[in-house]
């Protein structure tokens, strides 16, 4: 294959990527995208292992053929409430690449600079692919690549143990809370610097040991960072790391000179720093203060709570739910930890089938991944078109007859509207306590993932339906009629 | 103690103060019932039903009047029964106080207690002794009533074989306690009811009853909850808008029915001629404040009559005696309450408790004193409302220059983003060499195109979107695949592995999409 027909078939790619992408504007045009998608990058491989310059064959039809069946385990076996951990497990991979590949860069770099001074003439024209190029690279332009792979594997590293750390926390192997090293940020900022002296030793030909270096301050990077990063962030942090893995790929792209892994790992970082946006948006923060860890400092003490939660049991539930004609369920991570969703599901069928008008409200930020909630209710069959965002709903409270929280917390929290002393004050919210009636299904009585107290809960209109959310609803079930 | 029940004599009364039923009850308290012959012979209740429940016959008033420790009834006393009265006797019925200054000076003269029904405080304790508000229930239905009986067209709209006939316009004017009556009653009967009130926050409860509240636009003067949820006398220039508002909504109505009463004043004038002179013929106006002077000019009180372009006007003043039997079943009760209140001990003795809000309220003379005006009470008769909050409505003008102004302020921005940006590449571009630009414009224009279409993707898919995302950055192989040909076995190392976990990346993470996106589905 001549190198204008790969060429051809990486802008073919690259199209079929951003159409992929933009078919996710909507469900049904959705799985239209992603057969793009995979058309795309088969097309991109296929390209790659037959176009010139490729070698051991036999090497990568093994590797891929490992991978592929690896992969397609992963995907088949893994549920739709671990969908967080799988997303952030899958970016350490591409970080851990990024790593390798850059690493390698500066292998070959060696080689041919060992050759030049050498005057291996017959050695240098007999590389290919990658190193056929380097060798043909001016001074100035081995200059920039040095920098390219620099980067490349910085944010390569970094990707990688900070996913490797989000995983572990999404998968609860890692504590969930916020933690840093005595030093905070300032080992952060220390590591970075230490980085960006490498980067001029290493421009100034320091060779394979500043690289190394800088990889492990990298790692240390990504690991800190992340581990300073709460549970409740977590929706941010994922697509954030989204991002970096796209940003990763782009700055090998630059360091290989491969125009596609520049379009697609652009692609890639803008849309995982689009996410992280409105992430943030919805949490009414600041990208900063969400990776610097932590909520922001309170001004003065919080609002006194008046009132206590009152208890109800599912035979009190179930009487208000066949009185009520219109509900609006909020589900949160309580629902995906408790596996609920095909319980909320069945329930949602019998309320539809007694003619109730149903609905689901859903925040931004709810759930560890942006869309999980959605995702967990699709799963249980729960028909799309009733499920609404935050702002196509929140106005619908008041007609509201019920409105059923289950395992959310600060999302539903009115403290954020009402108590400018409140952490959260100003971030979006559903405002569920303006329905008639509320229940909220929890656990017990302690707070949500922020730590914050929750008015909604001490409200006169809101009862309690402790227990565990699958529990609980299925005792519901048989009492709806 | 005795309770006798008097034969009310004002011509065109038929209502009693006693029933069998509420006797039987007050006799429960202890007490003792008399009442004069054929006293509730008008409302359907035969001497024989007094009788059969033990309630003692008294020939005539003045025999009631000596038997009798308190006297039970209906309208204010004339000189001369209330000259009849004991020392130390009580009578309980409606009194107007603030009308009947002479009368009162007698009743105080003559050294009894009077309890003034119309003098119950609006409290939700004293709600169950609140005549004035159940006789005014049975007057605005009635209202109605007699409305539809001198008004020759069907209430409800009807579209039948042999035409169509349009809904009644009804338009009720105060909506008190007689105002929702009537106005629950006229839409029940299928009439088109619009209402008016000056207390704004009683909007709800018109709508509510199932009327569209006649909206005036004008600064609330004042909190009605203030005046025990009564209306309060209102300003000229309200005065003039509502006016103005009536004169606009006359030639629409067939059915006016006015309930604006304020406490101790006459009643004010709101139909005046002219409305009535706009309205179409044989259109029927109920003037429920008759009694009190009327709200409409050509009312005449007691009467019923029809004005030169065929209105007709009704000015009745006994329209809850017209019901007698109703009217006098719920007066009872109301008396009965009364009683059970002055009773607290159930043993037959009265205690004239003058410390509880509600007696006191009610007592107009007691022990050789005149004690009207009472204190205002220690409750509020309604929390009072609190004043909203409006968000300030901009003006169109205002609006557009609010627009224009954000129109300009993203332009610069956009401008000011273009210009760093441009400078940026300008600064890059100088020094980097043109390998490296190339690479670069693809890198730029990739990113563009990401925002803008990433912008769009549905909140709902965000999920699926990461998951894509993720198996698109496995692109990375490209680079791994690029290596892996190299002469050095560490490079090949390397690259093979690269090319082994980005292999589990794509197919992971295209399947896991496909198998999102399959779940999602229509109901």
């Amino acid at each position: 294959m001549s190198i204008g027909i790969v060429s051809a078939a990486y802008i073919a790619a690259a199209i079929l990527f951003i159409l992929s992408l933009g078919g996710l504007s909507g469900q049904e045009s959705a799985k239209r995208a992603v057969w793009y998608g995979i058309a795309g990058m088969a097309l991109a491989v296929g390209a790659t292992i037959w176009g010139p310059g490729m070698g051991h064959l036999w090497v990568v039809a093994l590797m891929v053929a490992i991978g592929a069946a690896a992969g397609a385990v992963v995907a088949g076996r893994v549920q739709m409430t671990e969908m967080p951990q799988l997303v952030a497990a899958l970016h350490s991979f591409v970080g851990l690449a990024a790593v390798f590949i850059g690493v390698n860069a500066q292998i070959e770099m060696g080689r041919i600079a060992g050759m030049v001074a050498a005057g291996d003439a017959e050695g240098l024209n007999a590389l290919t692919g990658f190193a056929a190029k380097v060798a043909h690279k001016t001074p100035v332009e081995l200059n920039i690549l040095k920098v390219e792979v620099f980067l490349g594997v910085f944010i390569g590293a970094v990707t990688f143990t900070g996913s490797v750390i989000a995983f572990g926390k999404l998968a609860g192997r890692v504590d969930g809370k916020a933690k840093k090293l005595p030093g905070g940020h300032m080992l952060n900022a220390g590591a970075a610097l230490l980085s960006l002296i490498l980067l001029v030793l290493y421009f100034n030909g320091a060779g394979m040991w500043a690289l190394l270096a800088m990889t492990l301050l990298a790692f240390f990077i990504g690991y800190h960072l992340i581990m300073g990063i709460g549970g409740a962030d977590m929706p941010v942090v994922v697509s954030m790391l989204n991002s970096y893995s796209g940003w990763a790929a782009a700055a090998i792209g630059f360091s290989l000179g491969n125009d596609l892994l520049i379009v697609t790992g652009a692609l890639v970082g803008s849309s995982g720093a689009i996410l992280s946006y409105i992430m943030c948006k919805a949490m009414n923060r600041s990208f900063v203060s969400v990776i610097l860890g932590g909520f922001g400092n309170t001004t003065g003490p919080a609002m006194e709570i008046a009132g206590e939660q009152v208890a109800i049991d599912a035979e009190g539930v179930a009487a208000a739910l066949n009185d009520a004609d219109s509900v609006i369920i909020v589900p949160g991570y309580g629902m995906a930890v408790a596996q609920a969703q095909q319980s909320v599901s069945e329930l949602t069928r019998k309320l539809r089938a007694a003619g109730k008008t149903v609905r689901f409200a859903i925040h931004p930020v709810a759930g560890r991944l942006p869309g999980h909630m959605n995702v967990l209710l699709a799963e249980a069959k729960v028909p799309y078109d009733i499920v609404l965002e935050m702002d196509e709903i929140n106005d619908d409270f008041p007609s509201t007859d019920v409105a059923i929280v289950i395992g959310s917390n600060d999302i539903v929290n009115p403290a954020a509207q009402e108590d400018p002393n409140s952490p959260i004050a100003g971030m979006p919210v559903l405002e569920v306590w303006k329905a008639k009636q509320i229940f909220v299904s929890k656990r017990g009585q302690g707070t949500g993932y922020s730590g914050i107290e929750n008015p909604l809960f001490y409200k006169d209109n809101t009862r309690m339906f402790y227990g565990d959310a699958k529990k609980s609803l299925d005792a519901l079930l048989p009492m709806i009629n | 103690m005795k309770i006798g029940a008097v034969r009310e004599s004002a011509p065109g009364e038929n209502r009693v103060a006693m029933t069998p039923e509420s006797a039987v009850q007050i006799m429960k308290l202890g007490h003792e019932c008399l009442i004069q012959k054929g006293a509730g012979e008008r409302a359907g209740f035969a001497d024989q039903a007094y009788e059969a429940v033990g309630v003692t016959l008294v020939p005539d008033e003045a025999a009631l009047g000596a038997a009798s420790d308190i006297l039970v009834g209906l309208r204010p006393p004339t000189e001369a029964e209330a000259d009849r009265l004991k020392s130390g006797q009580t009578l309980i019925s409606f009194f107007y106080p603030a009308q009947n200054k002479e009368l009162l000076e007698v009743c105080k003269d003559r050294g009894a207690t009077v309890i003034a029904m119309d003098m119950v405080p609006r409290i939700s304790r004293a709600q169950k002794m609140d005549a004035l508000s159940s006789m005014a229930n049975i007057a605005g239905y009635r209202a109605v009533i007699e409305a539809a009986n001198n008004f020759g067209r069907f209430f409800t709209g009807q579209v039948t074989a042999a035409g169509k006939v349009p809904p009644a316009q009804v338009l009720v004017i105060g909506a008190g306690v007689a105002g929702l009556a009537a106005i629950g009653t006229a839409t029940s009967l299928g009439a088109v009811v619009h209402a008016f009130d000056v207390r704004p926050e009683v909007a709800e409860q018109i709508e509510s009853m199932g009327a569209s509240f006649v909206f005036l636009e004008f600064e609330p003067a004042q909190d009605g909850a203030a005046t025990g949820g009564y209306a309060a006398p209102s300003s000229p220039e309200f005065r003039e808008k509502q006016l103005a508002k009536f004169r606009e909504l006359a030639p629409q109505m067939d059915i006016v029915i006015t309930t604006a009463l304020i406490p101790g004043r006459d009643a004010p004038k709101l139909w005046l001629k002219d409305m009535v002179e706009a309205m179409k013929p044989g259109s029927v106006i109920v003037d429920l404040a008759a009694e009190r002077g009327g709200n409409c000019d050509l009312t005449v009180p007691g009467e019923k009559i029809v004005s030169a372009n065929g209105v007709t006007v009704i000015g009745y003043t006994d329209f809850p005696s017209r019901m007698a039997t109703q009217s006098s079943t719920l007066y009872a009760n109301n008396i009965r309450h009364m009683l059970t209140d002055l009773t607290p001990k159930k043993d037959g003795v009265i205690v004239q408790n003058m410390e509880d809000d509600v007696i006191r309220g009610a007592t107009v003379t007691h022990a050789g004193a005149i004690t009207y005006p009472p204190p205002p009470p220690k409750v509020q008769a309604i929390a009072a409302a609190k004043p909203k909050e409006k968000p300030k409505e901009l003006t169109p003008e205002e609006r557009r220059a609010k627009e224009l102004a954000d129109f300009r302020g993203q332009t610069r921005t956009q401008v000011a983003l273009l210009a760093i940006g441009t400078l940026l590449m300008l600064v890059i571009g100088a020094f980097a060499p043109e390998a490296f630009m190339s690479h670069f414009v693809v890198f730029a224009l990739a990113c563009f195109v990401g925002f803008q279409v990433i912008w769009n993707v549905s909140h709902s898919l965000h999920t699926p979107l990461m998951a894509v995302t993720n198996a698109i950055s496995g692109i990375i192989i490209l680079g791994a695949l690029l290596q892996v040909g190299s002469g050095s076995w560490l490079v090949v190392t390397l690259a093979s592995i690269s090319i082994l976990i980005a292999s589990i990346n794509i197919v992971g993470g295209f399947l896991v999409t496909r198998r999102m996106l399959a779940m999602f589905q229509k109901s």
